[in-house]
Formats: structure tokens, sequence, C-alpha cells
């Protein structure tokens, strides 16, 4: 997975995003070879929190609850849903035109870069005309999410991966407990996220609204985020509520439904855009897809669908990753 | 969710549609002597042929799937497996393909036409349609064609003269320009004749993006020159008739539906600027071709296959009173009023790739006449000119285009085999012959 060691300047490592203890995280932003892109990341301290809404929270649906305890080890998360500018590095190879545009010959990293699968090109225009250069990447599956982190992976030398459903509501929460991050009032949602009432028509730039209390942009709204989870409705009833949950995860085996969470500009209710919300893939999401069989790649019809990457301050063994499924797990019914 | 959100209101009314549509056909089951089973045959098994069989097999009542073609043994039984995957959970989608049935070679056209079928889909790249549907108007056979329907003049004649024959004997004919049936068009389509935005003066219409699939096989993975362009069919002119005909009908098509005709004339400037390695063929990766329409209305068209620039497929119409904006996305398609008003279309977001067999095989069920050929090789026609005047730099007519244009199909095409020599061949080092603006003939003398 990694070049080795002694190769921090050719991952233009940035030494803010070197830590072995939580204490030791800080920001960082992280460059991509090649390029002129870059992408930030926030620490997110390790703690336990109550993962779910409780049963009287306005909009509240059947499948956030039970509440139960839930225990986050640390790790650091994009500050902003992933750019186009940063998906389109991964999925049109522009490093590697860059690359030898600039005539650099490729090395041990290139190589293992290289070797992760990218997509086929789109068919039709992706961003369906809602703007590029700035604006969240969407519309990928979560088989190219997953890619995505793969790629990024190698292209760093250190783990990226989507978080988890817990992972993500907990660093939405952002140790609140009240429907959004800012508290329950809905008529506040305008300052911090984009919903249909205030952007009807599209997504718009990462990071224009005000951010959550540990720092992280649009987690309510604007794009909504893939996780890592297969979407089980009961799945918070598995917990003993005496006891903490470690790493909970729904590990995925089907290709439908899997989590998203945040809510997006195409939804109209603002409580699909609280902390505890929870919204699942659907087929239709890929329903003007004319071919048989369908894109490993794309959702044709899911405009509101992208992701934020999160880097683990202890990266799983390869035996976790196997586990819990966290590898780019390619569907039965989509190998052509 | 327990909420009901838009997205859920959405997939109500479609699935609304789709009962309403059950309810309309019963009463009129019978066909073909009492037997309410429509038999189909497959010719040309790639995704696309694979989901247009899916979808014809998933409409109202009792679908059978008999036969098969493709030039390729490998690729028809890979769409097979996915057909009876896509639809095992289609009650009257019925698969009975056996082996007698599955035909490979350039002639296995004739072969499904000639089994005991009803519908015939022809979904092969896009150079051996006019072939293939002539012979299936000549054997009886009612059909669904994709777009574009031929890739030179000649052949938008040839379809033109079977769509004559189809009529006459009454067949059915679909052609997947499934814009036509999408609710979202349908609905600003309705408006806009209605004079919602005033009288229309232009266009602008646009498929640009980063290109479609990567060549699929090396010189070293294939047998011959023809094998080569066969496996890579989008980037040779006869196969494909370059991204401007083969993607870029679709807009074009728009434009026309929304003119309400056909271009009498055009210019244009295109080229091959980023897309240039020989594995790429001799296909441009950029046109740009200004549309000049009878009574002097304009469309403008901008296809491109480059990655990392400005990408949009979409119509736009420019009307006295407003501006009408079409996608394939439901939600990006809107009228915006002169007096600041807009309507954004809300309805059905049902695919429209199934609601056109399901329009298709409802008028072979009710006896309903029904044939999209005409405007299809005509739509077909209008990209073709457009890459007339790319190639050549010239202004060129609709009717010098369609009686003069040149021809680029091999001469014995009924007849090929993997042997016979393509139209173009590579030089020595393997790049292909390039149309050059100022140079290239396109008209017969």
């Amino acid at each position: 997975m990694f070049a080795g060691e002694g190769d921090d300047e050719k991952y233009l490592r940035n030494p803010d995003s070197i830590a072995t203890t939580e204490a030791e995280m800080k920001p960082y932003t992280q460059k991509l070879r090649d390029t002129e892109i870059s992408f930030e990341m926030v620490p997110i301290p390790g703690g336990t929190f109550i993962m779910g809404s409780p049963e009287d929270e306005p909009g509240r649906a059947e499948d956030e609850g039970p509440q139960h305890k839930v225990k986050i080890e640390p790790f650091w998360m994009g500050k902003h849903e992933v750019t186009w500018d940063e998906y389109d590095t991964w999925r049109l190879e522009l490093d590697k035109r860059l690359r030898q545009f600039a005539g650099r010959e490729s090395d041990n990293i290139d190589t293992l870069a290289d070797a992760v699968t990218r997509p086929t090109p789109e068919y039709t225009d992706m961003t369906f005309g809602m703007g590029h250069d700035g604006y969240p990447a969407i519309s990928m599956t979560q088989l190219a999410a997953k890619m995505y982190c793969k790629w990024l992976t190698s292209k760093t030398g250190q783990y990226y991966r989507l978080p988890t459903e817990a992972e993500w509501e907990y660093a939405c929460r952002a140790g609140t407990t009240t429907a959004f991050s800012f508290g329950d009032d809905p008529e506040k949602l305008d300052e911090y996220g984009w919903f249909y009432g205030n952007s009807p028509d599209g997504y718009q730039k990462v990071g224009l609204k005000k951010p959550n209390p540990w720092g992280l942009y649009d987690m309510h709204g604007n794009v909504a985020e893939w996780c890592l989870d297969q979407y089980v409705p009961d799945f918070y009833s598995k917990f003993d509520n005496d006891k903490v949950a470690i790493f909970p995860v729904a590990v995925p085996s089907e290709l439908y439904p899997r989590v998203v969470r945040g809510g997006s500009w195409y939804d109209e209710e603002p409580e699909l855009l609280r902390s505890a919300a929870r919204q699942k893939s659907d087929p239709d999401w890929k329903i003007q897809d004319p071919q048989l069989p369908q894109s490993m790649w794309y959702l044709t019809d899911a405009e509101f669908v992208g992701f934020r990457v999160i880097r683990p301050l202890n990266p799983p063994s390869e035996e976790e990753i196997k586990k819990y499924v966290l590898y780019p797990d390619i569907p039965e019914e989509l190998i052509k | 969710m327990s909420n009901t959100s838009r997205r859920d209101f959405l997939k109500h009314t479609s699935v609304a549609a789709a009962s309403a549509g059950v309810l309309a056909s019963v009463g009129s089951r019978a066909f073909a002597d009492g037997d309410d089973t429509i038999r189909i045959g497959l010719v040309g098994c790639g995704g696309r042929g694979t989901g247009a069989a899916a979808q014809a097999l998933s409409t109202t009542g009792n679908v059978k799937l008999v036969a098969m073609g493709d030039a390729f043994a490998d690729q028809l039984e890979n769409s097979l497996k996915n057909i009876e995957r896509q639809t095992r959970k289609v009650e009257d989608a019925h698969i009975a393909v056996d082996d007698d049935h599955k035909f490979v070679g350039f002639d296995a056209y004739r072969k499904v036409i000639a089994s005991d079928i009803d519908l015939v889909i022809l979904a092969t790249p896009p150079g051996f349609r006019p072939l293939h549907f002539e012979h299936a108007v000549a054997s009886g056979k009612h059909v669904f064609m994709e777009k574009p329907v031929a890739t030179d003049a000649g052949g938008v004649r040839q379809v033109l003269e079977a769509a004559r024959v189809a009529k006459e004997k009454n067949l059915k004919v679909g052609v997947g320009l499934q814009r036509h049936h999408q609710p979202c068009y349908l609905d600003l389509v309705e408006r806009v004749k209605n004079g919602e935005i005033g009288d229309v003066l232009a266009m602008r219409v646009y498929w640009n993006g980063g290109g479609v699939w990567e060549p699929r096989r090396t010189r070293d993975q294939v047998a011959s020159e023809m094998e080569y362009q066969m496996r890579s069919w989008y980037y040779y002119n006869w196969l494909c008739g370059d991204h401007i005909c083969e993607q870029h009908i679709h807009n074009l098509d728009v434009g026309n539906w929304i003119l309400g005709g056909y271009p009498v004339k055009a210019n244009g400037m295109g080229g091959r600027q980023v897309r240039t390695d020989k594995r790429y063929g001799e296909i441009y990766d950029h046109h740009a071709v200004e549309y000049t329409f009878a009574d002097g209305r304009t469309m403008i068209s901008q296809c491109r296959h480059i990655r990392g620039c400005w990408n949009s497929v979409s119509e736009h119409g420019h009307g006295t009173k407003g501006m009408v904006h079409l996608s394939s996305n439901p939600r990006s398609c809107k009228l915006e009023y002169a007096n600041g008003d807009e309507y954004q279309f809300k309805g059905d977001t049902k695919t429209p790739y199934q609601i056109e067999h399901d329009d298709l095989f409802a008028a072979i069920r009710e006896g309903r006449s029904y044939n999209e050929a005409v405007n299809g090789a005509m739509s077909t026609m209008t990209s073709i000119l457009g890459r007339m005047c790319t190639y050549s730099g010239k202004e060129i007519t609709m009717d010098e285009a369609l009686n003069k244009g040149s021809s680029i199909m091999p001469s014995n095409l009924a007849d090929l085999t993997f042997e016979s020599t393509p139209p173009t061949v590579p030089d020595e080092n393997g790049f292909y012959p390039i149309p050059m603006p100022g140079k290239t003939e396109v008209l017969d003398s």
C-alpha cells in the first residue's frame, strides 16, 4: 500500500500531518503531486457519544433509535466535501497527464497510485451544469468513493477511507446533542447549510456557510455523504444500552441500500439534514444509465450524493480492512 | 425515512403513471392469433443492446427473447447473462434463447431476423443500421433501433426508403432518441410549442464531455485490421459516424424538434487537438457547427471529447418571451420567462429508456401506427451534415449533403468477414488518415 520510508519529500508530506498520539494531531493541508490541488484535514478527538436521536426530536425517524453509546477513536476528517478538482485528478487521470506533460519520470509512488483502478469516462456531463471548480464531486457510486480513498492512500502514503456511519454522526454532532450541530432551531439552517430552501437549483461551492464546532463545513446539506455501512434500519437495536459500542459498523454485503448522511441541496425538509437523520442508497439512483450491466462508477440520478474522507490516527491492519470491508468491494451485479 | 420527501413523492408519481399505462392496455391483449406474447430478437449485444432487450422484456404483457446475434461470441454470452439477471423479477419476461438461436458473425442479423420473431432490436454500431433495418422491414418485422441510424448520406437515404416501406406494411418502428419519451422534455417542449416563451428564434445545443470508453483491444490482441476496428468501433467513422453523429445527435434532434423541422444548410469547424494517439483511430475530438433553418433561424452546436474542459449536455432555446433549458436530468429542466418568473419541471422521473419501449410495445399491442424512422433518419442526417462541414471546412446545404454526400462505407457491406479490408487503414506507423478542413472532400462531384 505504501511506497516505503524516506519518501516524505516525494509525497509532499506536510509535517503537521504526522502524529502518533491524539495530542500531536493538528490540522493540515495535503497537496496532490503534479497538480496545483490540495485539500485540508481537521483533527477529530476520540471520545464517547450518544448515537441516534431522542424519541421526541421533531422530524425524527424510527431508524434513528434506540439511542446508544459509541466510542470513537481519533481521526482526521476532510474539512470539506471532496471537490471535483480533487476527484477528477483521480477520475480523469489528470495527475498522470500532468506528469507526462511536465516530462517527469514515474517513480515507485506513481507505480502504486497508477495501479489503482480508475473509472471509465462518464457518458454524460456529471456536473449537470451545476459547476465544477470548487464544487463538491457528486453522482459517484460508493465503490468509486472507496476507490478514490484507495488511490489517495497510495498517492499520499497515508491511510484514507470513508467514515463509518458512527464516525460521521460523531463528527457532525461535534459534541452537541441537539438536532443540528448549531441547536434545535431549523430556522437557523440557512446559516450553516445548503438545502432546497436556499439552493433549489443545485449544489454550492464547498465551505461557504458556517462550520460546525469542530471546524467541519457543510456537514448539514450541500451534498449527502457516503458512509461505509450497509443501511440496516434496526441496526441500533443490536447494541446493549449499558455497554459502549466499539467501532460499530454494519459491514456491507449487498449493493443496496448503503448509508449516506447529512442530507443535501435536494432535500426540501430541514429535518432530513439533522445530525441523526439517515438516508439510504437506492437502485433508482442510476435509473437513467442505459447500459447493461450498469456502471460501477456513476449514479446518473444521484446528483445530491458526494463524500468526505477521513484518516484514522491508527491505520487499520490488513485483517481489519478485510473484516470490515474497508476496501473497494465490487458488487457482483455490476461486474462486466 | 418516515418523512415524505420530495424524492419519495416523485417516485410515487412515476408508479402511478406506470399503473395508468397498465390499465390502458388491458382489453386489447389479443396479439398474433390470440397469443399475446411478443417474440423478440436482439442484434448487437453490447451494453446498450443488452439494456434495450431488458427494457423490451419489462414492458407490460408477455415478451419473449428467442434469438440473439453479435459479431463476437464473448459479447453475446455476457449479454444473455446480464439480461437474465436484470429481468429475473419481471413476471411476464421470458427468455428462451437456445444454442441454435445464438448467432455469431457479420451475418448474424440475417439469422436473427429469420427466426420466429415479431420484433427485432437493432443495436450494433450504427454503420450497419441501414442494412439491418432494410432487411428487417423487408422481412416484415417490427423494429426498435438505436440512434444514430446511419453514418453517411447513402445510409440515411436507405433508411428513409425502408421507413416508407415500413409505413406501407404498417410495421412499428421505434428509434432510441429517448428524449422524445422523457416526461420533462414532453412537458417543456409542449409549453414552448404553446407559445409560453414566444417564438423560438435560436437554439444552443451541447454535448461537451470527457469522451467515451478507451479502445478495447491492442493490435496484439486481434487477428485482423477488421477485428481491431470492430472492437473499438467508436473511433472509426464508417462504424460510428464520429461523436457528433453518435452522441450529439440527441441534442441536435431536440433542436430540430423545437424549431419544427430540419436545417437547410450549415457551416462549422472542428479538429483533433488532444486525443491524437493512433489508437484513437480517425475521429475528431471537437466540432462546432452553426445550422440555418429555412426561415433563417439558427441552431448553434458544440460537441467535445476533451477532459478537463467546460462540460455540458443540454439544449437551450431563446424565445421572444423567455428561454427554455433542457437536459436529460429532469431537475435542470425549466422555463425562464421574460418577466423573471420561472417554471421548474417537477413531474415524473421514470427512465425514458423504459418509456420508449413501453410506448412502442403498447402501439404494437393496440395496432396503432407508430414510426419514428423518418425523424431518426433526418436527425441522423443533421449530425452527418455537421460532420461534413467540420471535415471539409465548407458551407454545405442539406440538399447537397443528403443527395451527394460521399459514401464512407465498404462497398461489400453485406458480405464482410473479419478478413475484409475496412474503408480506412493505417499507414506503416499505425496512424489513420485524418480529415483536413480545406482539403477533405465530402461531396461526390
